[in-house]
């Protein structure tokens, strides 16, 4: 049987704020455990929650980014559950009344091709503790830092048809929160996570079929494994005449299998209520609109942008735009040095492949976009060969100063044409046999002198212009 | 509506509470009589009514992001049964 999978991504992004979404206490990543845990936040008798307003604009911005609507009036409800690390043993969220409603996120897929997926709502609601369980002998160690950090959970629409594009979604909308500096997506610490539900029906079924949910996958290549290998085991099942258990499962990356976390008689019942704490949040016209006017050019925008402004081809404006820093570098490069073409092959190229093995970030990168592109210009110029350029990217980014200090230190200098030309004519005497298979109609030979020239030249010669003057000279 | 013995034990295994089986037939009892009050309270028609939030008629209001706590880790687990290295230690909670 053909079986289709059909999967729902709920993202939670934790907002960018300074203080938590309830109290005054620090945000920041990384604090000795339980120094910026509150009395709110530890939930002791007689506290009370008040409203962060910059966590609401953050998810109004997020909101208009995707078109969606943004609630007038919206409601803040009680999830109930036990967890040590949730000290008041209930969240508090947003259940019947979220604060964005049915939003939308165009995506790109393998065959160039888009998809829209629906971004069903995103509501507001605070993170937990963390729970450590190992070294403490058969006790659980709770850090209740992250407790009450603001979170906006992304909830989308069972529109996704594989893990790929489960990646591509979850990718687009890490892109759109960066750009709205509204998180710093940061996955390793958990500034965004995401909890994939997965199910298969027979192709061509509308009903959908039991689904499960993956939770926590900290990475896009995770996530991308964790539905596959759910996909699988799922359609195992069914074609072994087994049936799917609505439940909670957990991916585990060394074994790249998923297993079920709550057993049934475990299942939650949340019984959300409103929280009698907290008053309708009410968002005003005016409100929305000084967000509408905060929100920075969009990815999708900067895109087309680059590709009219820049000439750039779509792949390259989509890669160049995805990260805010990455647009920003770029466009500081062709502002400096003109060149967008040759600005957006090197970014493409050698500097994101460098930062990739090195596992850095732009912002972390050694060269600075005014170092490049003042390579760029020498290169552009024709000062520098193809060769050069490649070895003082490597020397700059050691650290070794700019183009030019290194040009100077190392005597670097393309051979001029007259010692080329030189070269070459003591090529053709030293070689007749070549020369009259080459001027028999044997183009491959070319390749021999190229290479025979830029041996001579150590290098140094600037393989356009050997070319053109081998070319010239053999013809004769 | 009658909450039986079993839902009763449900609720307070989802409750974390412990309860005696002598107690369960009482709380049986009174937990159907306030179910039979909330029927009641249910057959009055609201159609025309707004679901209410709070009953206050008023909106939330909001703080400035700005961190005004200071650390009081100490003061807080001064009067927590156990701690270590920082942390609230708990029975063991993973399976």
């Amino acid at each position: 049987m053909q079986w289709e999978s059909v999967i729902g991504l709920e993202i939670h992004t934790q907002l960018a704020t300074k203080s938590k979404i309830f109290s005054g206490a620090a945000t920041a990543f990384g604090a000795e455990p339980n120094t910026q845990a509150c009395a709110v936040d530890l939930g002791l008798p007689g506290v009370l929650p008040v409203l962060n307003k910059q966590a609401v604009r953050m998810a109004i911005k997020f909101g208009l980014a995707v078109g969606a609507q943004v609630a007038p009036r919206s409601v803040f409800a009680r999830k109930n559950y036990f967890y040590p690390d949730l000290p008041k043993g209930y969240q508090i969220s947003q259940y019947e009344l979220p604060v964005v409603a049915q939003g939308k996120m165009e995506i790109e897929l393998d065959d160039g091709s888009t998809k829209v997926i629906g971004i069903t709502r995103a509501h507001l609601e605070e993170d937990a503790g963390k729970s450590l369980h190992e070294d403490f002998h058969d006790m659980t160690g709770i850090d209740l830092n992250r407790a009450g950090t603001p979170l906006l959970e992304i909830v989308s629409e069972p529109d996704m048809r594989s893990a790929k594009e489960a990646v591509a979604y979850m990718k687009k909308i890490h892109s759109l929160v960066r750009y709205l500096e509204i998180c710093d997506g940061n996955m390793q610490e958990g500034s965004f996570r995401c909890d994939a539900n997965v199910s298969v029906r027979p192709v061509g079924h509308a009903k959908l079929g039991t689904r499960t949910e993956l939770k926590n996958i900290n990475s896009f290549r995770f996530v991308e494994r964790a539905i596959n290998v759910e996909i699988t085991r799922q359609i195992d099942l069914l074609e072994n005449g087994g049936r799917v258990v609505q439940e909670t499962r957990l991916y585990d990356a060394t074994k790249n299998e998923t297993r079920a976390m709550r057993s049934k008689e475990e299942a939650m019942d949340y019984r959300y209520f409103p929280d009698p704490d907290l008053l309708p949040l009410v968002i005003n016209t005016q409100d929305i609109e000084a967000a509408r006017q905060s929100l920075p050019e969009l990815p999708a925008a900067k895109k087309r942008r680059f590709m009219r402004e820049f000439e750039l081809k779509d792949y390259d404006a989509a890669l160049l735009t995805a990260d805010r820093d990455v647009a920003n570098y770029f466009e500081t490069v062709v502002r400096l040095a003109g060149e967008p073409k040759l600005a957006a092959n090197w970014i493409i190229s050698e500097l994101s492949g460098r930062l990739n093995k090195e596992d850095k970030l732009i912002q972390q990168c050694p060269i600075s976009a005014e170092l490049l592109a003042g390579m760029l210009q020498r290169l552009a110029k024709g000062a520098i060969t193809g060769k050069m350029a490649k070895d003082i990217f490597d020397a700059m980014w050691n650290g070794e100063g700019d183009a030019d200090t290194i040009i100077t230190k190392r005597g670097l200098k393309p051979t001029d044409s007259a010692a080329v030309e030189k070269i070459i004519d003591h090529l053709i005497a030293q070689n007749p046999a070549q020369v009259e298979q080459y001027r028999a109609g044997k183009d491959k030979v070319l390749g021999f002198f190229v290479g025979q020239v830029m041996k001579a030249s150590q290098g140094k010669a600037d393989p356009a212009q050997v070319n053109s003057l081998l070319l010239e000279k053999l013809k004769k | 509506m009658t909450l039986d013995a079993e839902t009763v034990k449900k609720i307070a295994r989802l409750a974390r509470l412990k309860i005696d089986d002598q107690a369960i037939a009482g709380y049986s009892k009174n937990l159907t009589n306030i179910l039979q009050l909330v029927e009641q309270m249910n057959a009055v028609s609201t159609d025309q009514v707004e679901p209410m939030a709070h009953p206050l008629d008023a909106s939330q209001r909001l703080r400035e992001d700005r961190v005004t706590e200071v650390n009081q880790r100490e003061q807080f687990q001064s009067v927590a049964p156990q701690v270590q290295d920082g942390l609230y230690l708990v029975p063991k909670v993973i399976e």
